[in-house]
């Protein structure tokens, strides 16, 4: 009797399927099987890190996971403040130029060696090395020669850094820079383990291979799903942190990782679904945190073509029309803060600069938009047509589409909305050429007015408008080379008039931080900076709300 | 067959020669660049950024040392992964993708073909049109919906199954995924199976063997469902082929690293690398794919073997 041939196929597939399974049991293999009495956070990023080079990472993701690795100079408390970190200590030179650190002598690497002065140097060297391509290079752009060993110009040692014994590390500014303590506690400037990076190269920074001077240590990393790290017990600070095991899951889906939270998987998430917004409002009354945070979403204006360049009152009159409070109450409605200033409030050393319409009525407001719009020359029955620009998205969408019903109904403007791929707007936002209005946005990567400020100086790459205005360039410039704070506030400040009385970015509202947090989690403070390290958290007494 | 099997695997060359000129052509004039941000970069930063990937060569150049590369199977480093190469990435997320796929094909056949071959012995019945009811559903949910009910249900719910791939280290973080991408499958084979068994069931020879007082489980056994089980057979080529290089949206929802996963990230990244590296993995994968079904072909049915 013929027996079918269709069995070897189901043979092997049970084989494969049995292969399968049995790889099952071993898939978290390389993280190691955690014991139910330690302490495990679970938290979430919104996208996988592109490194966890300290000098080649760029996102606020890579930023998150290496804060909890890695620990600069100086750092920040669970409530945003700087503390002193690896130094223990510093003196500013009264030039504002000299800024000494001393390295606290009970620093250690992961592997139980010395923190030094020499580390930190081989890090900020490796930062502006041509060689390692670094995406933040550029922050160094006020010590001396940086900019000029960026461009290849100079040798790497010629680096104002350096390492006058082992615990003092003196960096020499060519401008003071107020903010350098700030740049200090981003992760692009945390010291790198030479031995270990010559070692094993570009893959040092895999788990076993990574040697880290933070609270924790790389313990396992599977891309796109998870990354695992274990308390760093060399870690000079150690006695302090509570949790042994620490999880950064990868989940780019707001409705994914709200159902995690939901079924016990995740103690922090990263975000909030916005379409759930109040129900989870509701819900979750003392888990949900909203902060502001720095980020300001705008629209720009191309300023290398008509019809917006060398018209700033049609320009004005576009910015005028728009309700913000509509935009932040009716349709981003996560506590979202209406935007009349380009530097959001509660930065450190700063009071932003109001839009001069800001005190004005809706009324006022529009009468004045109105005359504004046909001082340029357009009118019911000669409408303006431009278009505007945003990248796909559901909120960018239902943005645009009211602001579009805004002109058109306050001016009769007629905007036509146009939405590309992220990557196609930012190329076309560099171009100039076919974007007359665009969305964008901008956020922090310190607590300075000056990350803000500075990129729209005419010679700084960020500048989607293309703004150019000498004497803007001129006060910022001022503003640079100010020791006293107060004056250096001033010249800031103006700058930000003069910019907000050009109009060549329409600011409509400053995001928040928003974040899920299980009761259980102790230690959490919301921030401006929106930086919560692991190391201050710990977790209480679990409700049995089931973890599978 | 050895023969055969060369002479398809040999004529594979130019087509995949082909798929990574394409590739390369159009991962390259899609605009934006694999470093493009909100936070541009300055022009000296860019230009070491460019020089280190070999970005800044002239594109025939770029095309020649990549395919020299990819001649030694050396994809090259990833552009939005930048500490890991291609290979590694490939290599890590493909293993993930098949024991999905896999899983779920294995289940979709099973299940499939029994509800078909149900359907088709009780055709026009209450049971054939409960069955064929499944499998419309099962046709005109989409994963999207699928997937996030069951984790709503089982995970969120009843806390029986973990609602993510890194909510649990067992084998139970398949279960979810698996189902999810079964049930469409299921759907589809059952319709198959059902259509093409009645069919065959109402050719001359079931109808000889019949004649012949063979009873309706051995009829079926026997004759009737290998012949049944080609169009069967020839769906399940591309559709293996699609479950292993990812299902974008279970991998997304259950945030698996698997194969699709990255795909979609490389290129909304313009990771340049990591996209050709998967548009030519995928390819070759399906090259393979198809030369597997069209060997089943012959060994299931002697008429396509000697012809």
């Amino acid at each position: 009797m013929k027996t079918i041939r269709l069995l070897p196929v189901i043979v092997v597939m049970l084989a494969g399927a049995a292969v399968t399974l049995h790889g099952c049991g071993k898939g978290g293999s390389d993280r190691d099987a955690r014991q139910s009495d330690t302490p495990v956070l679970d938290r979430a990023i919104s996208a996988e890190p592109e490194s966890l080079d300290p000098q080649k990472s760029r996102s606020v993701q890579a930023a998150d996971v290496l804060r909890d690795i890695g620990e600069g100079l100086v750092s920040y408390n669970a409530a945003g403040e700087m503390i002193a970190a690896t130094a223990e200590s510093w003196e500013i030179s009264g030039d504002g130029l000299t800024y000494t650190f001393r390295i606290r002598p009970e620093a250690r690497w992961s592997n139980g060696d010395p923190v030094t002065a020499a580390d930190f140097v081989f890090g900020l060297q490796r930062l502006v090395d041509p060689a390692t391509a670094a995406f933040y290079a550029a922050e160094l752009g006020n010590v001396a020669n940086a900019a000029d060993i960026v461009a290849g110009k100079r040798e790497l040692d010629e680096l104002g850094v350096s390492a006058t014994d082992e615990r003092t590390l003196v960096i020499s500014l060519v401008r003071p820079t107020p903010y350098l303590l700030s740049l200090l506690t981003h992760p692009s400037t945390f010291p790198v383990h030479r031995g270990s990076a010559e070692q094993h190269g570009d893959a040092f920074v895999r788990a076993g291979n990574l040697v880290s001077n933070g609270a924790y240590v790389l313990a396992g990393w599977e891309p796109g799903a998870i990354i695992e790290l274990h308390r760093n017990t060399h870690y000079w600070n150690d006695a302090e942190t509570s949790i042994d095991v620490v999880r950064h899951h990868v989940v780019t889906q707001e409705m994914a990782e709200f159902n995690r939270y939901r079924a016990g998987e995740l103690h922090i998430t990263s975000s909030v679904p916005p379409d759930n917004f109040d129900q989870i409002r509701a819900d979750y009354p003392g888990e949900l945190h909203i902060a502001p945070t720095l980020g300001v979403y705008y629209y720009g204006f191309n300023m290398a073509k008509p019809p917006f360049a060398d018209n700033p009152e049609l320009r004005q009159a576009l910015s005028m029309a728009i309700d913000r409070e509509v935009l932040v109450e009716a349709i981003t409605g996560r506590g979202e803060a209406p935007a009349y200033s380009w530097v959001p409030p509660g930065v450190d050393n700063y009071e932003p600069v109001q839009l001069p319409y800001a005190d004005l009525s809706r009324q006022e407001r529009n009468a004045i938009a109105q005359s504004l719009y046909r001082k340029a020359g357009y009118s019911g029955e000669n409408p303006l047509h431009f278009e505007l620009r945003y990248n796909t998205s559901d909120t960018q969408q239902r943005i645009a589409l009211a602001v579009q019903a805004m002109w058109r109904n306050v001016l009769g403007a007629q905007a036509q909305i146009v939405n590309v791929e992220f990557q196609v707007l930012l190329d076309q936002m560099r171009e100039r050429e076919v974007t007359e209005v665009f969305r964008s946005s901008w956020f922090g990567d310190y607590n300075d007015a000056n990350t803000f400020l500075a990129i729209m100086q005419g010679s700084s790459a960020a500048n989607m408008p293309g703004y150019s205005n000498a004497e803007y360039d001129e006060l910022m410039r001022s503003a640079g080379e100010q020791v006293d704070l107060d004056r250096r506030r001033l010249y800031l400040e103006e700058a930000e008039r003069v910019l907000l009385a050009d109009h060549v970015v329409i600011p409509l509202y400053f995001y928040v931080s928003k974040h899920l947090v299980k009761p259980e989690v102790e230690g959490w403070q919301d921030n401006i900076l929106n930086y919560h390290y692991s190391q201050h958290l710990s977790l209480g007494a679990a409700e049995q709300d089931g973890r599978p | 067959m050895l023969r055969y099997t060369l002479r398809r695997l040999l004529g594979a060359i130019p087509t995949l020669l082909l798929v990574i000129v394409l590739a390369f052509l159009l991962v390259h004039a899609a605009p934006g660049g694999p470093f493009d941000d909100e936070r541009a970069l300055p022009a000296d930063i860019e230009a070491n950024i460019a020089a280190a990937y070999h970005l800044d060569e002239p594109l025939p150049m770029q095309f020649l040392r990549y395919l020299g590369g990819v001649l030694r199977g050396d994809f090259g480093p990833s552009y939005s992964y930048r500490d890991y190469t291609v290979s590694e990435l490939i290599g890590r997320s493909f293993p993930v993708s098949v024991q999905l796929g896999m899983l779920a094909m294995l289940l979709a056949t099973v299940v499939g073909v029994s509800l078909g071959i149900v359907a088709a012995l009780n055709k026009n019945s209450a049971l054939d049109k409960v069955v064929m009811g499944f499998a419309m559903t099962g046709i005109s949910i989409p994963v999207f919906v699928i997937a996030p009910v069951l984790v709503l249900f089982f995970a969120v719910k009843l806390h029986w199954l973990p609602a993510s791939w890194t909510g649990s280290e067992g084998g139970s973080r398949f279960l979810l995924p698996v189902l999810s991408l079964a049930l469409p499958q299921i759907a589809y084979v059952a319709r198959l199976t059902r259509a093409s068994l009645i069919d065959v069931l109402s050719s001359d020879f079931i109808r000889t063997a019949r004649a012949q007082g063979l009873g309706t489980a051995a009829i079926v056994r026997y004759h009737a469902l290998k012949p049944a089980m080609l169009p069967v057979l020839s769906y399940m080529g591309p559709a293996v082929a699609a479950v292993l290089t990812g299902s974008v949206v279970v991998e997304e929802i259950f945030g698996i690293p698997g194969l699709g996963q990255l795909f979609v990230r490389a290129s909304l990244n313009r990771d340049y690398t990591l996209v050709l590296g998967v548009v030519i993995f995928y390819a070759a994968l399906i090259v393979l794919l198809n030369l597997i079904v069209d060997l089943l072909y012959g060994a299931i049915d002697p008429r396509i073997r000697r012809q």
